[in-house]
């Protein structure tokens, strides 16, 4: 079946009938080619989806403050609400087996110098449950832990981008930065999965942020993680009621649309995560789409082939080959060609989504490093070799069964 | 070398079929040159296709060298095909992307002999038909009777027992009709079995034996004293 008498007569086949050849291969390639590309996009986009998203922990409420726009308890309206540290406490103590961990956020731009480096980011005083809630994962040295607020120590955890940028790859476990006129020592590194941005942040315990603006009490805003077991219709019911405590707590009446708000990250998620189903099952529609189309492309080129070879099938079989020599050639031939041309195309594809990979795409159609995975791209390629191989059987075996004599009358 | 018995043929043709042979009985010794004649539908195609195992007879009996044709499998009657016949048709049926030398090769490859040898058959064969020089070209390079010598090489590089030609000289003038007869009396000479079908009776007459049909039966089977193409051939 292998012997290189039959590969020299399908290469000969092959080489002399060049349009035939090309117009096969091309459908072939084109058809695994858009596949790949379209796939890749769509993952891309995805990416960019997730990316936005899904970086975070999502058992997450994050609690802000604002004005009130309703007068209540005696309070006028426009009343600047502030989160105090014992405002966490009596939080926890109401929800205690709600919660998971809590910590509060206290942002701040600050100038941020060593040695001869130097450039603004943006510091948050925070406390140990952070590195959970942002899902940091340290690459050097420890978070913030208790032991940090409790001393109110002057440690700095800093982002991957940060060291790069301040310290040029060296190690800067131990050095000291400036950050806004005092110097921290840096006890870590951490990396974040959800981008170069994420990782410009600068961590410090919060009791140490309020100890350098004057020795207060306030915080910006509230993170607070709920147990996981709790479930998604246990966090929404858990929303209302801490939201109700906090209005209780600070003052506000019920029906005002402002001061405080609750970010559910859960709920966030699970709209946008469904929003990227959606996409998705789209993109996977059109590629499926793209696939049949390339299996009836293929189907209707080998159709055409075979009756086009109608006479020299005739032929053949005068001078002594078998149905069974014939089906085997023709069928050789078209998994030679489709095998050929399927994975031009699929380089191809690959080879174009690395190339157009970039900000600029990122920027402008929000495709994030657009790939296919490899699997994917050969299981689909190997998928339309075989289509094109039963449908080059089928026509195949039909004209390796017509009479001699009839084949010879094909003009 | 073939024996035939009662051999009917009919083609269904819609509702109603056509009885094309009725009842053929006719045997030839090996080395015979045979004329096929008869006017267009009295059958000779017919009878050619069946005795080439290109077509299949409904009834009677046909032995090949003694060996019984009968009930066939495509596989076969393939093999058979390539052991015992050599085709020469009248559009000539060579593979147009294939050079003179690749067609006349294409019955060994498919008796499976090895590539150069193939080769050096194939040349050896082209040589006798006049052809050497033209081993390269493809068909659409070579006239008609270039084309039908090819074709004779090829049916002749298989080394068969018979050679059957269904108007070899149909598609050609009548000089290149008398190369060509030239050729295949030739072939006889060397002690071959070639039946030849034919409606033109010069063509006939450069045969040993003339058979006629008519409506499907053998109406005439005699001996001919051989008219030469040589004479004809400058």
């Amino acid at each position: 079946m292998f012997s290189r008498d039959t590969w020299k007569e399908i290469f000969e086949t092959i080489q002399k009938n060049k349009l035939r050849t090309f117009l096969t291969g091309f459908t072939v390639a084109v058809g695994i080619f858009i596949f790949v590309t379209l796939f890749g996009m769509g993952n891309g986009l995805n990416n960019t989806f997730m990316e936005f998203f899904g970086n975070d922990a999502t058992n997450i409420f994050r609690i802000y403050p604002s004005q009130t726009t309703i007068p209540y308890g005696g309070f006028k309206a426009k009343r600047q609400i502030e989160f105090k540290n014992e405002d966490i406490d009596e939080i926890v103590k109401e929800f205690a087996p709600l919660i998971d961990y809590t910590t509060p956020q206290i942002q701040r731009n600050a100038t941020v110098t060593y040695g001869e480096e130097s450039d603004n980011y943006n510091t948050r005083g925070v406390a140990p449950g952070m590195q959970f809630a942002e899902k940091n994962i340290l690459m050097r040295g420890r978070f913030i832990n208790t032991n940090d607020l409790k001393e109110r120590a002057k440690f700095a955890v800093i982002g991957r981008m940060v060291q790069r940028d301040l310290f040029k790859g060296e190690n800067p476990i131990g050095e000291y930065i400036d950050i806004g006129g005092s110097a921290f020592k840096v006890i870590g590194v951490f990396q974040d999965d959800g981008g170069d941005n994420e990782e410009r942040y600068i961590y410090i315990p919060y009791t140490t942020r309020q100890l350098i603006e004057g020795n207060n009490d306030k915080i910006d805003q509230i993170t607070l993680a709920f147990k996981e077991s709790i479930g998604y219709s246990g966090a929404m019911r858990f929303q209302g009621k801490l939201d109700a405590f906090i209005r209780q707590q600070k003052i506000i009446s019920p029906k005002d649309p402002r001061g405080i708000f609750i970010e559910n990250v859960a709920d966030n998620l699970k709209r946008n995560q469904q929003f990227a189903n959606v996409l998705k099952i789209i993109i996977s529609g059109i590629a499926f789409a793209v696939i049949i189309s390339g299996i009836i492309g293929i189907s209707n080129i080998m159709v055409f082939v075979v009756k086009e070879r109608t006479k020299e099938i005739g032929i053949r079989k005068a001078m002594g080959a078998t149905p069974g020599i014939i089906t085997r050639t023709i069928l050789l031939e078209s998994v030679f060609i489709t095998t050929l041309f399927g994975f031009v195309g699929m380089i191809a594809g690959i080879i174009v989504l690395n190339f157009i990979r970039g900000d600029e795409l990122k920027d402008n159609y929000f495709i994030t490093d657009p790939a296919i995975n490899s699997g994917t791209a050969i299981f689909v390629t190997i998928l339309l070799i075989i289509c094109g191989t039963i449908a080059a059987y089928i026509p195949a075996r039909r004209a390796a069964r017509i009479k001699p004599i009839v084949a010879l009358r094909d003009e | 070398m073939i024996e035939i018995k009662d051999l009917h043929k009919s083609y269904k043709m819609g509702s109603n079929s056509l009885h094309v042979l009725k009842g053929i009985n006719f045997s030839c010794e090996a080395g015979e040159l045979v004329a096929i004649m008869g006017s267009s539908g009295s059958g000779k195609s017919t009878l050619l296709n069946i005795l080439g195992m290109l077509d299949e007879a409904d009834s009677g009996s046909y032995t090949l060298d003694g060996v019984p044709i009968k009930n066939l499998s495509e596989t076969k009657a393939a093999q058979y095909r390539n052991k015992f016949l050599g085709f020469v048709f009248q559009s000539f049926n060579l593979i147009n992307y294939k050079s003179a030398l690749e067609n006349v090769a294409l019955p060994l490859y498919y008796q499976k002999v090895a590539r150069k040898e193939r080769q050096e058959k194939s040349l050896q064969y082209l040589e006798r038909v006049g052809l050497k020089e033209w081993a390269t070209h493809l068909p659409s390079e070579l006239s008609g009777g270039q084309k039908q010598r090819v074709a004779i090489a090829r049916a002749m590089a298989a080394e068969p027992k018979v050679l059957l030609a269904d108007e070899p000289t149909g598609a050609l003038d009548s000089k290149t009709s008398y190369e060509v007869m030239d050729l295949i009396q030739k072939i006889n000479d060397e002690g071959n079995t070639i039946l030849v079908v034919t409606h033109e009776p010069d063509i006939a007459e450069m045969c040993k034996r003339v058979i006629h049909l008519k409506d499907g039966v053998i109406v005439e089977d005699k001996q001919v004293e051989q008219v030469r193409a040589a004479q004809y051939v400058q």
